[in-house]
């Protein structure tokens, strides 16, 4: 038995492992998805500034009643590119024409969250930076040479990046050269409640999905002592 | 009479049921000391029914259709998540599916090392270890094949890789790879025919190879931990194995506590965390399919990923990377083999002398091993780790005549023992 004891501990740790050789230090994106305010301001923030180039196609308007938005409140406030709140968030632009704009067609950001994951996109929308070498005039710290300029200087301003040498070490942090509208950390915040909507966004269904878990676990205890007595009683007359 | 005995006499003059219900679960007698390791079987039963059900419902919604839709989208990647937003429970179903394939290859291979450690695949089981062995491999072409159906960048590049294997043939590997996709690349026409094999073909060779299994079971018996023969001690009278009790009740009574605690893990994972950390959803899978960016690391779905690191442990020879193709059938083929490779005069590992165990302990290592290096990137040190588990993974069984015919055995117990 202590081999297969030692054997089920390697196969825990082989995530562990595996996890070690990510590059890229990431801030932690604070996700909650039962802050509902916060995902109205992020779908907010979406609908207002993502939504004019990415779409999020298989997203329904009316899927926004998950964070307690009315269809009335959804049709006022966040409609802008579609006429029925049964549609889907899609955009007007042209594949095309963004393709000649931006080099690429800005992708889908349905599940963009899933596929990122938030600590990513959190690290994203706040690592822009002034780059003259770009076409757009944008760089970020973890896309290099990214086609997206900028959406949101307006509100955190305009960083550049420091690079200092220490010989073979090379260290850069970003600077806030020219203030924009927001404090840094109201612009933290903002950006923490995008990203918490792109996760609720990216599995509208996850928060049922946990609720329910608990149900069925439990239920599935229950079921476990009735039929381990079951086994008992029917196992007593076997030697 | 009541009518329900009349009912079951006249299906009985026409339609053997109550002599199948005997053969099969009532008077089918089974070794009273099976312990942890038997309800991995049952389980895989299980979870085979539950990927037909859940499947059933997936197809209804799912399409298989490569080209785009109006957002620039492939329809069939479009439809997965048409599935997880819109069909009602249609989260759940698709969960519970992509689990169950995941839970198939935990299941099969916990009953796969059943086997190893009791000897289940020595005579008179060969047929069946074989049967059991053709499951093994409908099941990987199976989950292969399934796997390209969402139609994300994952999928795409997942299969790209294993189908170019083919292509390291020599003389016709092109030409098998070309039509093995239906299409100089991988397109409309390979999702159509994997989405055929995956709905219809390989589940119907599957269900014919598990009624093959299990009736190969019922006619040699069931083996037990203690590796021994219960039909060698039968009641003089009745003619039934002393350590024989019948299936059913007691063995399906005793399952469905394993189904539970089985289900208790399972609905953990689909419902708190159905991607586990990427491992049984990969991130990258949430990327559509694109035939022009080819992601940084490709890396197989964990179950493959042993077989993946041997491909990659071989160096290439004359520019040729069949080899590598040579070495990765050959680490699954070899397994048709056990029956004959294995030389022991005993059969469980409880018998077996410490020769033995430690090249099962070795090989077990190795093939975890294996496992987690194929989901890491090559470095030079891994490659090293790869050979090293590679070589000790072959050689526990080309050296396995040698080693467990010079094993000092232990006798083994005329009766079972607890």
């Amino acid at each position: 038995m202590n081999i297969i004891k030692k054997l089920l501990l390697l196969v825990l740790a082989a995530p562990v492992v595996a996890m070690a050789n990510e590059g890229l230090h990431l801030d932690k994106a604070p996700v909650n998805l039962n802050d509902k305010a916060s995902l109205q301001r992020g779908a907010k923030t979406f609908v207002n500034y993502c939504l004019s180039c990415h779409s999020a196609s298989y997203m329904r308007y009316n899927r926004l009643q998950d964070i307690g938005l009315t269809n009335d409140q959804i049709k006022d406030n966040l409609m802008f590119a579609a006429d029925k709140v049964g549609e889907t968030m899609t955009v007007a632009m042209r594949s095309k024409e963004a393709k000649v704009w931006f080099g690429a067609v800005p992708p889908d950001l349905t599940v963009i969250a899933r596929s990122r994951g938030a600590d990513y996109l959190y690290t994203y929308l706040r690592g822009f930076y002034r780059d003259d070498t770009r076409p757009t005039g944008w760089n970020n710290t973890v896309f290099d040479k990214v086609g997206m300029p900028h959406v949101l200087f307006g509100q955190q301003g305009e960083q550049v990046l420091h690079v200092e040498k220490h010989g073979e070490h090379e260290t850069s942090k970003l600077v806030l050269a020219k203030p924009g509208t927001m404090t840094a950390p109201e612009y933290d915040a903002m950006v923490a409640d995008l990203v918490n909507y792109l996760v609720y966004m990216g599995e509208p269904a996850q928060q049922t999905r946990m609720r329910l878990g608990v149900f069925v676990l439990l239920f599935l205890g229950f079921f476990f002592v009735v039929a381990y007595y079951l086994k008992k009683e029917f196992w007593k007359d076997v030697h | 009479m009541s009518s329900l005995t009349k009912l079951v006499g006249w299906i009985d003059a026409r339609f053997p049921l109550t002599s199948n219900w005997k053969a099969h679960l009532s008077e089918y007698y089974a070794p009273k000391n099976f312990n942890f390791w038997y309800f991995f079987g049952s389980l895989a039963l299980l979870v085979l029914v539950m990927q037909i059900i859940t499947g059933i419902f997936l197809t209804m919604n799912y399409m298989p259709d490569a080209s785009l839709n109006n957002s620039g989208v492939p329809v069939a990647f479009a439809s997965v998540e048409y599935i997880m937003r819109d069909v009602p429970w249609g989260w759940l179903i698709r969960y519970m599916h992509s689990t169950g394939a995941s839970a198939f290859f935990i299941v099969v291979y916990l009953h796969m090392m059943r086997g190893l450690m009791y000897g289940s695949y020595r005579k008179p089981r060969e047929l069946l270890w074989i049967f059991g062995m053709l499951i093994y491999l409908a099941l990987m072409a199976e989950a292969f094949m399934g796997y390209l159906l969402p139609w994300g960048q994952m999928s795409f590049w997942g299969a790209q890789v294993i189908i170019n294997l083919f292509t390291a043939i020599p003389f016709v590997g092109p030409d098998i790879s070309l039509w093995i996709r239906g299409d100089y690349v991988i397109g409309e026409a390979t999702l159509n025919r994997f989405f055929a094999f995956h709905v219809i073909a390989v589940p119907l060779v599957l269900l014919g190879l598990v009624v093959a299994h299990v009736l190969a079971l019922h006619e040699v018996g069931s083996n037990n931990p203690d590796g021994i023969e219960i039909k060698k001690n039968k009641d003089p009278v009745t003619h039934i194995p002393l350590d024989g009790i019948p299936f059913h009740p007691y063995y399906t009574v005793k399952d469905i506590v394993g189904v539970v605690v089985f289900l208790m893990v399972f609905s953990a994972i689909v419902f708190f965390a159905p991607d586990v950390g990427g491992y049984f959803l990969e991130a990258n899978n949430f990327i559509p399919a694109d035939p022009f960016k080819t992601p940084p690391h490709i890396a197989p779905v964990w179950y493959f990923t042993p077989f993946y690191a041997i491909l990659r442990a071989v160096p290439p020879m004359f520019g040729s990377q069949f080899p590598g193709v040579v070495a990765m059938g050959v680490a699954v083929m070899i397994l048709f083999f056990l029956p004959w490779l294995d030389r022991g005069n005993v059969k469980s590992i409880r018998y077996r002398g410490t020769v033995y165990k430690v090249w099962l302990g070795l090989f077990v290592i190795s093939f975890i091993g294996l496992g987690v290096l194929g989901v890491l990137p090559v470095t030079p040190l891994y490659t090293i780790y790869s050979r090293i588990f590679s070589v000790i993974y072959f050689a526990f069984f080309f050296l396995m005549p040698w080693y467990t015919k010079i094993d000092k055995t232990k006798p083994e117990p005329a009766r079972v023992t607890g």
